[in-house]
């Protein structure tokens, strides 16, 4: 099952499509465990059922990406020996203990006091309880610390020796970790996952209020999550700013396939749209805004950036891919501001749980996180070709000893499983999130309003079971 | 002073180990569906593996990621050896791990991730002991890179260990059945607890009389002096375990047939160590060969030493929080 295509060819889509599904998941679980986290610190805090309720609520969606999460996770791990163990031979060294650590300062932590924070309140104690939760939230902010480093030293490697063998050995493992683009990287990323979950419940907050405007727990998600749309945007902005000046100090010929740049000109225009050929080495029907390019890369209108025919051809990435996925999530971003400061004006008018326009537009922006974190994971990974470790390793030196036909017939079976697996999954969440954060059966049995400061766990029990 | 590269061996045998047993309960529970049909009585299986299960998945990407970090050579050429097997076990343990979560979401499908429980967990028991075994036979090496074929893995002594394994984790499963459950379900986990323990014994048997003739170190490895003490000790205390086993089944006891069969998953794995030792790939790749730069195994090292003890301790908290039988109906769920 090669497809005509050539082992590396396969391979390397094998981990795209492995990792965008991987990276899926955890980008939401990030946000979600930290929104448990305050969720349930509120409760705590204010003793209000509301927030309960909705962690509970939350707290079942969590279980069911973490889950996906962790599965998806266990591919990757495996997947560096059986497609890339000559990357493994080579980089291993510096890559595996950064990885080693997240298994031991962040799996075990997420995986250890997962069980106590989705089961065990009643077992444990609030306080107890409390604490699991948190430290779910703060692993896989660990994970994502270690596993940032490891992918940003691929970006722009440092604190490393080649040996005779050709394995990189470590020198420095303070400069390996904050290597140059790992700050950057690191806060974009992480900011880019809270995002992702607050368009995420801001969508399902904005659903169940058209239905029903006066649900307390669907105007509180909505709320919060338009908070955090409003603010955090851009902040997010500004990072992916730094992160593009970072990237054109280090990796100039990313950037050039980024802009679809082929000749370097006196002053850089921004191209907002075309199709880059490679081949042709133009970017054809380009629509252009003179200098703006310039302001934007370097800050300064008059900078001239390096186009792709100033570097040689066999170390140029394709643009094609990164020009557009790019563009898709710098759009996403645009649309996610305007959301924020439409919600901000709806707050100000008094309208942020009437507006059915808004509850709308929060609906469709559900999934522009999603589609934003793999866009921009896109653009920097192919930009990052043809290495893997940049301008030390090639990709094409990285492959294991395989032939086409067996990667391609185990991609065929991940592609099958994966659609099965995760379509039943997303659909799951789908139903989940579908059901009001009332609790309707409870609803029933006790009517609108409770005593705030008894502790309902076994009532509230969102997505009991058999549903 | 010792070498890094010999302490490090010693460590990353360690999550092997923790793996095989902890992962090897569950994955056992997930097997003996097959055997126990009821629904409810599925629902009760399932929850008293459910808090822990992810937990005993994690030493796996320890074992995977550590060795990559330390052996990274070793991780380099067993891998692709080992593709197919590997691959299988991935995408078994893809199934059984939504099932937890899935299974409880839908009526109509539920018997969909029944079947994907079992069956998952089985390939996965299944092909983790064909790699066992493949490694064990050994592995075509050239340079830094694998050299065999792609069915390199596939023969019958592989298949043997493959199917000793499934075995030996329904035994595991069985036993934890007994520890966790009360009432009938107890009773026939005891019942099929005696036959895996019958059929593990004979496995274990089988296994360990051929792999000395699989490869002439093996065979000086047992017989020589001076560690033919420890291949003429791990049998005996292999009988000690399976007793403590047949005792603990038959007279009803709860802890004791766990702890006993936990203990021949333990010396069995002694016993591979005696006979992989100096090799980390046999025949092929010395631990040192396959060890990484001294500066990585030192860096992960000072982790690892401070952060396992924790690790441990957390681990034991959790399962001591969820203690205890697991009631019929009464699901975390």
């Amino acid at each position: 099952m090669s497809f005509g295509q050539t082992a590396e060819l396969l391979a390397r889509f094998q981990f795209a499509f492995t990792i965008s599904f991987h990276f899926i998941f955890p980008a939401f679980s990030i946000g979600l465990a930290s929104y448990l986290a305050v969720l349930n610190a509120l409760w705590l805090w204010k003793r209000d059922a509301a927030y309960l309720k909705l962690f509970d609520y939350w707290k079942t969606v969590f279980a069911i990406v973490f889950g996906m999460g962790v599965v998806s996770g266990i591919v990757i791990s495996y997947q560096f020996g059986t497609n890339w163990a000559r990357f493994a031979d080579k980089a291993g060294p510096v890559i595996g203990p950064l990885m080693g650590y997240e298994v031991l300062t962040a799996f075990f932590l997420e995986a250890g006091f997962l069980g106590i924070a989705l089961f065990g309140r009643k077992r444990v104690g609030d306080g107890l309880h409390m604490f699991a939760v948190a430290m779910v939230a703060v692993g896989t902010l660990i994970s994502a610390t270690w596993i940032l480093a490891a992918n940003s030293w691929m970006q722009t490697p440092a604190g490393y020796e080649i040996n005779a063998v050709g394995q990189f050995v470590p020198t420095d493992w303070w400069a390996i970790i904050f290597n140059p683009s790992f700050p950057y990287r690191l806060v974009h990323t992480v900011l880019a996952a809270f995002l992702t979950t607050a368009f995420a419940v801001g969508a399902v907050g904005g659903f169940h209020l058209l239905r029903d405007a006066t649900n307390r727990q669907a105007r509180i998600m909505f709320s919060m999550a338009m908070w955090m749309a409003a603010l955090v945007t851009p902040v997010q902005i500004i990072a992916g700013d730094q992160q593009g000046l970072n990237s054109l100090e280090h990796q100039p010929a990313k950037i050039a396939a980024i802009e679809g740049h082929y000749d370097t000109t006196p002053t850089t225009p921004l191209i907002l749209l075309g199709i880059p050929d490679d081949t042709a080495q133009e970017t054809k029907y380009a629509l252009e805004i003179p200098n703006l390019g310039g302001l934007i890369l370097a800050h300064d209108w008059n900078a001239s950036v390096k186009g792709l025919k100033d570097f040689p051809p066999d170390q140029r990435p394709q643009a094609l891919v990164p020009f557009f996925t790019f563009r898709i999530m710098v759009g996403l971003g645009v649309l996610m501001l305007v959301l924020g400061v439409w919600s901000l004006w709806a707050r100000y008018r008094k309208t942020l749980y009437t507006s059915k326009w808004l509850h709308r537009a929060a609906i469709l922006m559900g999934p522009s996180g999603f589609v934003a974190v793999l866009a921009g994971w896109y653009t920097t990974e192919v930009g990052r070709q043809p290495y893997t470790v940049y301008g030390l390793l090639r990709t094409s030196d990285s492959l294991s000893n395989v032939d086409a036909a067996g990667v391609g017939a185990s991609l065929v079976a991940f592609i099958l499983t994966y659609f099965v697996v995760f379509g039943a999954g997303v659909f799951y969440i789908f139903r989940v999130v579908s059901k009001s954060p009332e609790g309707e059966k409870e609803e029933l049995r006790q009517g609108p309003t409770r005593t705030a400061g008894v502790t309902p766990v076994q009532q509230v029990q969102a997505g009991g079971p058999d549903v | 002073m010792f070498e890094l590269s010999f302490i490090w061996a010693g460590l990353i045998a360690f999550p092997v180990l923790a793996y095989v047993v902890l992962d090897g309960f569950d994955l056992g529970i997930g097997t003996l569906f097959v055997l126990f049909r009821d629904h409810a009585e599925r629902d009760q299986m399932m929850n008293s593996i459910a808090p822990v299960w992810d937990g005993n998945e994690t030493w796996l990407v320890l074992g995977g990621g550590g060795l990559m970090a330390v052996f990274p050579l070793a991780y380099a050429t067993v891998l692709p050896a080992l593709y197919v097997p590997i691959i299988l076990m991935l995408l078994g343990l893809i199934f059984r791990g939504v099932a937890f979560e899935f299974r409880f979401r839908t009526k109509r499908w539920r018997v969909v991730w029944d079947v994907g429980f079992a069956a998952g967990s089985a390939i996965a028991a299944f092909m983790q002991g064909i790699a066992l075994g493949a490694l064990v036979q050994g592995i075509k090496i050239s340079g830094r890179a694998y050299a065999g074929g792609w069915w390199d893995w596939l023969t019958p002594f592989s298949i043997l260990c493959g199917v000793s394994l499934v075995v030996g984790y329904a035994l595991l499963g069985a036993c934890w059945l007994n520890l966790k459950t009360e009432g009938e379900l107890q009773q026939r986990a005891r019942r099929v607890a005696l036959y895996a323990a019958g059929g593990t014994l004979v496995l274990i048997g089988a296994v360990s009389l051929w792999t000395p003739f699989l490869n002439p170190i093996y065979f000086t490895r047992w017989f020589q002096w001076p560690t033919l003490v420890f291949s003429g000790l791990v049998p005996i205390l292999l009988a000690a375990c399976a007793f403590g086993l047949w005792q603990g089944l038959t007279a009803g006891k709860h802890l004791q047939p766990f702890v006993s069969a936990l203990g021949l998953f333990v010396l069995s794995f002694a016993g591979l160590g005696i006979s992989f030792y100096p090799y980390i790939v046999p025949g092929a790749l010395t631990i040192r060969e396959a060890a990484a730069p001294d500066a990585s195994l030192g860096f992960l090292l000072v982790g690892a030493l401070v952060l396992v003890p924790i690790i441990l301790a957390y681990t034991g908290y959790a399962y001591w929080v969820f203690r205890g039988k697991v009631q019929p109906g009464g699901g975390y769920h």
